[in-house]
């Protein structure tokens, strides 16, 4: 099958993506939300909005060191450090420019212990989550131990999504998108739907290596492997594509605070698909395989 | 066959009756969706608490104290569906472990919230109005009349159904008390509590008790009165005894709080999230306009390359959507922005189920089964698949409630809820409606109508 003729080079783009990544993750860096570095957003509306540089400097009279932002008409939204309640109306008046009043739309404000502990939190579900699916694959598929043993295809699956998580942390990362607590949802949620995908190819491996065994036909597992994805392509294209379709409404119109969540998760679908077909597949066989080339 | 065209129609019936109520509760708002607070709007704060001085032992009876003072105070201003919350908080120093987390929907003044949460519990002894005369109706509660409550000559029968006693405040406050205690009665066992003033309290004390033997003092505390015990006798030397039906925690909690002088346990505003109520209806509204173009969407692509199982898929898809819906009106589930986007997401999961099975069919059919063969093989050959991905959906949703704020918890909520009630839908719905239609014909017509995609 073209996909397990191709796995090398296949198994390198993903690499190459995975890689850099990780460089865009090391080098620029995540543009981490307040929620867990700490500090506040406040967000006003004016009738008539004044220039960027004039409010931060005005903020900055007042003592209030502060990252100015346009948003939508007729609206700023602000960040600087966690504030008192006596300094946020210290705040909001410090932001009475020409005579003009802000209404406050929105307004948090983090001290930096919830920070802490958020980030240990946020870590910690996302070993569970990868722990967990490693022992329910190698549960689900202990049936079948040859010729690739159950643990290999938990191992697979996890490879997998880390490269389902890693290459949209990165996109974000390159582009500066704000990495905060529904960024993680995000994450945890693209380990818990594209296992979906992965699953359902494996599951069609599992069931043409028990039906092989049955009628006694001797098939490569290469063969195998080839012949499951054919029968899955379509299924798992449709369903990540009607996933896809949803998200992006969800992009589209849905509410502003849910839009970094609908754009991670279709970023996770997009790659998880392409993972699923591409990746997943190629790496049992080549765990089958009697080379021992290095896992990627 | 006909017991699947009656199933079928049953199914029908009653998800167009839960959809005509989901859809007119919410109109008449006999019963809305509970919104959270990035919906509704509100104030959403967040304390730590700090359990270092105080025994372990007594660490979560004093967090629920701090609880019951902190709702006490907020439901003075009478707040709709306020709460308040502690929360064990993960991966927190020790003695920082707890935090107390207020929700306020629909309030817009923060700095009244936090200035009302922070005072220090308020204790008062207050006499009886010499001016109020007293009202009953038979079998009434007794109402107070004072002279407050006549303005030029009307009477305000607000002022007088809202009424709390004619009680009139007096000098004597917490600030005279020097300690509260918890005594046993020792000839009926009871639990009293035990006041000792201070000198000047005491002499306070005095005064009042011999104004006014025979008449009650009132004792209020942060505003509510805990206790109106009648006074027998001039009390001298500043020693109070409170008797009352009391359960001995019920004392207890009270001596805990007399003698704080503060609350039962220090907090600090750590974390404060307003939202602005137009910033919610946005939202909702938004994730309204979501949900139905993803449904419109999703159907488009279910018929147009599924043909007929499509139309029974977006049936049973529609028929998913009203019964998630109804359930999360009257579970309830509160929704929050990221609760809708876990529904409207879960609306594409469910779609998994359905193309699982017609791949399926569509594969039995090819192989030479009769039409009505491939379905029911169809379903339980993808029953595994099915099965096998949903639950790791379910897992992660598990994972994920744990890990979040209660803003959060609603994405977990709505996905784990979706998710199970989609293999529900897939599995029998769809099932019901398929067979139904297919029943035992295996003419070419329906096999065409069966078989999908883009010519193979």
């Amino acid at each position: 099958m073209m996909i397990i003729k191709n796995k090398f080079i296949l198994l390198a783009i993903s690499a190459v993506l995975v890689v850099g990544s990780l460089i865009a993750i090391a080098t620029k860096g995540f543009t981490v939300g307040i929620e867990f570095t700490g500090g506040s957003v406040i967000e006003v509306a004016y009738t008539e909005r004044p220039e960027n540089t004039q409010i931060q400097n005005q903020l900055k009279q007042n003592g209030f060191d502060a990252q100015v932002q346009a948003f939508g008409e007729n609206n700023v939204i602000i960040r600087t450090r966690d504030v008192s309640e006596s300094e946020r109306q210290a705040l909001l008046a410090a932001l009475v420019i020409d005579e003009q009043v802000p209404v406050e739309q929105r307004f948090n404000s983090i001290g930096p212990s919830i920070g802490k502990a958020l980030r240990s939190k946020a870590l910690v579900a996302i070993g569970v989550t990868l722990l967990v699916t490693i022992f329910f694959i190698a549960y689900a598929f202990r049936h079948v131990s040859k010729p690739v043993s159950s643990w290999k295809y938990g191992i697979v699956a996890i490879i997998t999504l880390f490269h389902d998580v890693v290459i949209p942390a990165g996109i974000f990362a390159l582009l500066g998108y704000e990495v905060n607590s529904l960024f993680i949802v995000g994450i945890l949620s693209i380990l818990g739907l594209s296992i979906n995908d992965t699953i359902v190819v494996f599951d069609r491996i599992r069931e043409n290596l028990k039906n092989n065994e049955a009628t006694k036909t001797d098939m490569p597992f290469t063969q195998v492997v080839g012949t499951s994805l054919r029968q899955t392509l379509v299924r798992s294209f449709n369903t990540s594509f009607t996933l896809i379709l949803v998200l992006i409404a969800l992009y589209v119109v849905g509410p502003e605070t849910t839009q970094n969540l609908a754009l991670v998760l279709g970023l996770g679908m997009l790659f998880g698909t392409y993972s699923s077909i591409c990746v997943a597949s190629p790496l049992l066989v080549v765990f089958a395989g009697k080379n021992t080339s290095s896992d990627k | 066959m006909w017991k699947h065209r009656i199933g079928a129609l049953i199914i029908i019936i009653i998800g167009a009756a839960l959809g005509f109520f989901v859809y007119t509760t919410e109109v008449r708002q006999t019963q809305e969706f509970q919104l959270g607070l990035d919906l509704s709007g509100g104030v959403y704060l967040t304390y730590t608490t700090d359990t270092k001085n105080i025994p372990p032992a007594e660490v979560r009876e004093s967090l629920d104290a701090l609880r019951d003072v902190i709702e006490r105070r907020i439901n003075l201003f009478g707040i709709s569906e306020a709460s308040v919350q502690i929360e064990k908080t993960a991966f927190a120093e020790v003695g920082d472990e707890y935090r107390l987390v207020v929700e306020l929907p629909g309030v817009t003044d923060v700095a009244q919230a936090v200035a009302m949460i922070g005072q220090t519990p308020l204790l008062e002894f207050k006499v009886q109005d010499e001016n109020a005369l007293s009202l009953q109706a038979d079998g009434a509660t007794a109402l107070t009349l004072d002279a407050g409550m006549i303005e030029n000559g009307t009477l305000n029968l607000d002022a007088l159904l809202t009424q709390n006693a004619g009680f009139v405040a007096t000098e004597l406050t917490g600030q005279y008390l020097q300690r509260a205690s918890v005594i046993f009665d020792p000839q009926t066992r009871a639990p009293v509590i035990a006041l000792q003033f201070n000198n000047e309290g005491a002499a306070i004390f005095e005064q009042l008790t011999s104004e006014n033997i025979g008449k009650p003092i009132a004792i209020y505390l942060d505003g509510a009165a805990i206790s109106s015990p009648v006074v027998q006798d001039v009390i001298t030397g500043g020693e109070a005894i409170i008797t009352g039906t009391f359960t001995p925690e019920e004392a207890k909690t009270m001596v805990g709080r007399l003698n704080s002088g503060a609350l039962p346990v220090p907090i600090t505003l750590s974390a404060t999230e307003t939202i602005g109520p137009s910033l919610g209806t946005d939202a909702v509204n938004a994730g309204v306009r979501a949900g139905v173009i993803g449904f419109l969407v999703i159907a488009l692509f279910l018929i147009g390359f599924y043909r007929l199982p499509g139309l029974v898929a977006t049936i049973a898809l529609a028929l998913y959507t009203i019964a998630v819906l109804a359930l999360f009106k009257y579970i309830p589930v509160t929704l929050t922005a990221a609760g809708i986007a876990g529904f409207v997401i879960s609306i594409g999961v469910a779609v998994d189920a359905n193309i699982l099975i017609f791949e399926r069919i569509k594969e039995e059919m090819k192989s030479g089964k009769t039409l009505s063969d491939a379905v029911k093989v169809g379903f339980s050959r993808a029953w595994l698949s099915i099965r096998d991905s949903n639950v790791s959906s379910i897992l992660s949703a598990i994972i994920l409630f744990w890990f979040g704020s209660s803003l959060i918890k609603g994405f977990a909520l709505t996905l784990g809820i979706g998710v199970l009630v989609s293999m529900f839908s897939a599995i029998v719905i769809s099932r019901v409606l398929l067979l139904a239609i297919s029943g035992r014909t295996n003419n070419r017509i329906m096999r065409f109508l069966f078989s999908a995609g883009l010519s193979k």
